[in-house]
């Protein structure tokens, strides 16, 4: 009987082998294509070509026109227009590629047999330190020095200030970690629990060969089918809210940035 | 106590950062409700805070549950 590892679903695999490059004093980069990279490639695919398909720019859209429509202006109007406002126009192809870059990579990773790229924190935190480096060059340009007015609280006694500052500078600092460890919790939790779930169904279904009162294990087999098919639609669910969820703190990150002189 | 048993012993211990979870998120909606019931029509407007609301208070659960799956699966 096979053994039950749940992780080992997230282990990377290479498919192609690539030269190693090394440039003296930095780690050598693999340029393998592994599993991680064959499925973003697929993502980046599906995403290309949707969008290919639905530009055509037909004055009555056709369904693949209307969801695309649909999803732009739920970012630019919920997400930029919403969130920053009229200042957050030029940020919008940034945070709808963001959006539907997790999103379908999160999706990919829910096809059987499919690899989960988003549950490699590797990944995440790539795409965190991108956001926030984003977040901080575009604060510096737009406020100058200035942009330490964002930790320090006004009409609060000097002495206070100091530590509050103090922490408000800390709590920026952890923005990064917990936006690359919420992505890659969300997606690691989900796939880990699917993965125990469906474990049961043949690990019961063999347990209950065994006759006599085992028996039983045939109807919890088939609950926890019934489990791995209810998980599966909120893993659906999350894959679109933990996309959503990036792209909408990603705009509350430069909204404080853009907006800092006055509330929009 | 050997490793393992240790190890076990540690990922339970780091669920019980999901009792706060599960009391935020549980306060989040209620809230949510709450007013959205009193005033249906501004509810739609703060729907997006809903949902980021309840991503940030999930996330708090979801970093216990990392740190479980590090106790549990890193190889000493």
């Amino acid at each position: 009987m096979a053994a039950i590892e749940p992780m080992e679903q997230f282990m990377i695999h290479k498919i192609v082998a690539g030269p190693v490059i090394t440039i003296p004093g930095a780690p050598a980069i693999d340029l393998s294509i592994t599993n991680s990279v064959l499925f973003m490639l697929i993502a980046a695919a599906i995403l290309a070509g949707f969008f290919f398909v639905a530009s055509r720019r037909e004055i009555v859209p056709g369904r693949l026109q209307a969801m695309a429509e649909m999803l732009y202006g739920m970012v630019d109007g919920t997400l930029t227009g919403g969130v920053i406002g009229d200042r957050g126009r030029p940020f919008l192809p940034f945070v709808f590629a963001l959006f539907m870059l997790i999103l379908m990579l999160n999706l990919v990773g829910l096809i059987p047999g499919g690899f989960s790229v988003t549950s490699q924190l590797a990944v995440t935190a790539a795409l965190a330190v991108m956001t926030f480096l984003t977040v901080i060059v575009v604060g510096i340009v737009r406020n100058g020095f200035g942009v330490l007015k964002l930790f320090w609280p006004s009409g609060v006694n000097p002495g206070m200030a100091f530590f509050i500052g103090f922490f408000e500078f800390i709590s920026f600092l952890i923005r990064p970690m917990t936006l690359a460890m919420r992505l890659f919790g969300n997606m690691i939790g989900g796939h880990v629990v699917i993965y125990m779930f469906a474990s049961f169904v043949v690990g019961l279904a063999v347990f209950a060969m065994n006759g006599g009162l085992a028996s039983l294990g045939f109807g919890v087999s088939v609950v926890s089918f019934g489990m791995v098919v209810g998980l599966m639609l909120l893993e659906l669910v999350v894959a679109f809210l933990q996309a959503f969820v990036f792209a909408a703190l990603t705009c509350v990150y430069l909204n404080e940035m853009v907006n800092l002189d006055h509330a929009h | 106590m050997d490793v393992t048993a240790a190890k076990y012993i540690g990922a339970g211990l780091a669920m019980t950062g999901l009792i706060g979870a599960g009391a935020g998120l549980g306060l989040l909606f209620g809230g949510y409700l709450q007013a959205a019931i009193r005033n249906p029509a501004a509810a739609g407007g703060e729907r997006v805070w809903l949902f980021l609301g309840m991503a940030l208070a999930e996330s708090m659960g979801i970093f216990g549950l990392v740190m479980g799956f590090i106790i549990l699966f890193v190889k000493v």
